[in-house]
């Protein structure tokens, strides 16, 4: 178990991991800090909580462009139910952006499964249409701090066991994402319907149904982050968390996740979007211009292919060569 | 049959224009040509015939530069040459109508005949007037009122073949091969395509004309040559032999392999179909599978064997017609209610629609059993990893660990895996879609006795089959299937090589 694990993906990139903390540290010691540490954690955790979701619709062969729009879109419902109504209860609103991402992401499952229509085009559309919709709402107007309640603000900071209830929220769901892959026929239903979708559909599986549940999953999440990223920032306006589906796209690649499906896993995208963090974190601390950050987690993504593209290689090979033979 | 003797009876014959001699081509574990031969003359049609899996495609790919052959030679004009590539035989002047059109669905016509050698202007860039000036001459050279500019995606698939026809003729060949060119024809069209191939005898063309329809053998071919098991067999003029002798001269052979079916205790019916009807695949299909039963489907390919397999498993839906298992009607709408109700397919292609390359072996395995290893919602492992281990286990699996990736275990493996997938449903009905394609004779029975064992244990098995030994040799009863309707249900003596081709290729008693 242990040498697989050393060779595995997990390893390469946890060691990735603690060298660059260990370059860091090099320049800027107080930055590896476990108090600093649990910072940047808690900066990642909408990263991770996205990437967890994106992972489930990129192993089923799809992509969900519209996570950084839902997340806007349920994170301004929430602040301006709260703006409106301040005596609804946090675990009431947790509830709304749930069931509210979990709706418009149904609405790119839908479209893919019955339409068929591909994911790319799908969320691009939804993408700027949710965008559209919270510039209706708000009628382009901003929920600053000051209209939002002090329950609102303080429940993603509040502290439990001395982290914060932001970053319980990404290891909580990280474990959830852990026994969903695998130990449920769903989590099962994702590798096998973008691992082989013929024979998913030959072994009983609805790979439509099945990546509508991915996309649902993945909306149901970014309602949730929504929540906690306005509330968080105190602020919610049109543009929040704009470009960000490249972010959590970015991450899973990263993290090892296939972008042509069937490969992935929660550690990975976990990893993924730690190393995002870390760099986003560590540049203005090691005075490295932010400008330098994009071309950094650009050369991750092309190395991270690179590596994919190599792995993958060796994997896909002919089956039964002497079959094309057959006259 | 003075034919099989005498090839080269003719003295006065002149030489050939293109010769194959002794070309052999094997691919790992099959000899899919041993030491053909084959002649093509000018201005005259040649028909090659064999079963389906007798090589003829093999030769069509060695022909036209797809394929290098491991041996012999290929004579053009006389002369030894070498097709190393598609373009090499395009330039020496060959060309091929394919069996399935290989066409761009989203370029005009024109684009679709000239690709690759369109005319240029003096710039180099495509002339596109002069192209469709001239796909229009070859369009109308061959009856086709398709209009040049036309996308491919809004014709017909006759026109589409028609078209394909036009881009094989805008080379300058010489030689023209036609893989059965009339499988998606009109009657209308199959006569406009006869004239065709008369004109383009009278230009001094040689034709390699393969089909599997004897009445256009007949009509059409001055001279034939007969391929069985990538072995030539005979050669002669198409007149002096009669469809019989044909049919003898394909499958003449001696069952001389061994089968180790074992007559099993046959029991009441299990699945019954009656008036089972597609839009556009088949028509009123009806039999029934006993409990033991190995039941063979023989036809042609087209012939809507593996259509009908699937609308049984649910796969595709069927426009009307009952199934009934154990005397119970049921409503098959999807894969994963065909294997609730024990019925199981194994498709054709093992490569790309049974291992799931990524997923550990005992995933692999479980994949149709979730329901039956989870609690609650719940994936039991320790259940999944005993499912797994004993159906591979029966199997004689080669693996180190039951969750090592299924990408690395070799073919024979891998396809035990798929094999114990399906058998971990515990189906009451198993159907296997060409079982033996492509596999080598070793594994061929191995996938034999195992049959004969799961049909011994009491489960029923639907073979689809185009391989007459394998039918002959396995099947309790054997259903033959032409044009997606069944034409012939055949058990015991009325089970021989003849009466299977005979009925599957639609040639009348009368004319035995």
């Amino acid at each position: 178990m242990l040498t697989r694990f050393l060779k595995s993906r997990e390893a390469i990139l946890t060691g990735v991991l603690l060298a660059l903390l260990a370059l860091i540290a090099i320049r800027a010691p107080e930055f590896v800090a476990p108090g600093n540490l649990a910072n940047v954690l808690n900066d990642s955790a909408p990263l991770i909580i996205l990437a967890l979701g994106q992972m489930a619709v990129i192993v089923t062969r799809c992509i969900d462009l519209s996570v950084a729009a839902n997340l806007a879109l349920c994170g301004m419902v929430a602040a301006m139910l709260n703006a409106a109504l301040p005596g609804v209860p946090i675990i009431a609103i947790l509830l709304l952006v749930v069931v509210l991402g979990a709706a418009l992401g149904s609405i790119n499952g839908l479209l893919v499964w019955k339409l068929d229509i591909p994911p790319i085009v799908v969320t691009l559309g939804t993408m700027t249409i949710f965008r559209g919709v919270i510039f209706l709402i708000s009628k382009g107007q901003w929920v600053n701090a000051h209209e939002m309640s002090a329950v609102f603000k303080a429940f993603p900071r509040a502290q439990i066991l001395g982290l914060p209830v932001l970053t319980w929220c990404a290891i909580l769901t990280a474990g959830a994402f852990l026994l969903l892959i695998s130990r449920t026929p769903l989590g099962r239903a994702f590798f096998a319907t973008g691992g082989n979708p013929r024979a998913a559909v030959y072994a009983g599986i609805n790979t439509g149904r099945t990546q509508f549940a991915a996309f649902t999953l993945s909306g149901a999440l970014a309602g949730l982050t929504g929540y906690l990223w306005v509330s968080r920032y105190a602020v919610a306006y049109v543009d929040i968390a704009s470009g960000f589906e490249l972010d959590v796209v970015a991450a899973c690649v990263i993290g090892g996740v296939s972008i042509a499906g069937g490969i992935g896993s929660v550690g990975g995208a976990v990893l993924g979007a730690l190393f995002l963090g870390t760099i986003k974190n560590a540049l203005p601390v090691v005075n490295i211009s932010p400008f330098w950050q994009m071309a950094i987690s650009g050369s991750a993504i092309l190395i991270a292919v690179a590596f994919n593209a190599r792995a993958n290689r060796r994997q896909g090979r002919v089956i039964l060569k002497s079959a094309e033979h057959a006259a | 049959m003075t034919a099989q003797q005498a090839p080269l009876a003719d003295a006065a014959m002149p030489q050939p224009l293109l010769a194959l001699e002794d070309v052999t081509k094997t691919f790992p574990g099959v000899v899919a040509l041993d030491g053909v031969r084959l002649e093509l003359h000018a201005g005259e049609v040649t028909a090659l015939v064999g079963e389906n899996g007798a090589g003829k495609s093999t030769l069509v790919k060695v022909l036209t530069g797809i394929y290098q052959p491991d041996g012999g030679r290929i004579l053009l004009d006389g002369r030894p040459v070498a097709f190393r590539t598609a373009h090499h035989a395009a330039a020496a002047g060959i060309t091929a109508i394919h069996q399935e059109t290989v066409l761009f669905d989203d370029l005009t016509v024109a684009e679709n005949i000239f690709i690759g050698h369109a005319p240029r202007t003096r710039f180099g860039l495509i002339d596109i007037g002069a192209m469709q000036a001239r796909a229009r001459e070859l369009l109308d050279g061959i009856g086709a009122r398709i209009d040049p500019a036309a996308r491919l995606r809004d014709l017909g698939i006759a026109s589409k073949h028609l078209v394909a026809i036009a881009r094989a003729l805008s080379i300058d060949a010489r030689v023209v091969i036609m893989d059965e060119p009339t499988a998606a024809l009109s009657h209308k069209e199959i006569a406009e395509l006869y004239e065709l191939v008369e004109q383009l005898k009278a230009q001094g063309k040689a034709i390699l004309f393969i089909s599997h329809k004897f009445d256009e053998v007949f009509r059409i071919s001055d001279r034939f040559t007969v391929f069985r098991d990538g072995q030539f067999i005979a050669e002669g003029r198409t007149a002096d032999v009669t469809e019989d002798d044909l049919v003898r001269l394909m499958v003449g052979r001696a069952v001389d392999q061994i089968f180790p079916k074992r007559p099993a205790a046959i029991g009441d019916p299990i699945l019954t179909v009656a008036g089972y009807s597609h839009p556009t695949e088949f028509e009123d299909i009806g039999f029934s599978l006993r409990r033991g039963e190995i039941l063979g489907f023989y036809g042609l390919v087209g012939a809507g064997r593996s259509e009908v397999m699937q609308a049984l498993f649910g796969i595709t839906r069927p426009a009307k017609g009952a199934v009934r298992i154990d005397g119970k009607v049921r409503v098959i709408r999807s894969p994963a209610e065909a294997i609730a109700q024990g019925i199981v397919y194994v498709p054709e292609d093992r490569g790309s629609q049974g291992a799931i390359i990524g997923l550990p072996i005992f995933q692999n395995v479980t994949l149709p059993s979730l329901a039956r290893t989870s609690r609650h919602g719940f994936l039991r492992l320790a259940r999944e990893f005993a499912l797994t281990r004993e159906y591979t286990g029966r199997l004689d699996l080669r693996a180190a660990a039951l969750d090592q990736d299924v990408g690395t275990l070799s073919g024979g493996n891998q396809q035990k895996v798929v094999i114990a997938k399906w058998l971990a449903t515990r189906p009451k009905v198993i159907i296997l879609d060409e079982p033996t394609k492509g596999i080598d004779i070793g594994s061929k029975a191995a996938v034999h006795a195992f049959m004969s064992e799961l049909a011994g244990q009491g489960l029923s098995v639907i073979m689809v089959s185009s391989e007459i030994p394998e039918v002959l040799g396995m099947s309790d009863r054997v259903i033959v299937m032409r044009e997606g309707r069944i034409v012939a249900e055949l058990e015991g003596e009325e089970l021989t090589p003849e009466t299977l081709v005979r009925h599957a290729a639609g040639i009348s008693e009368a004319a035995g």
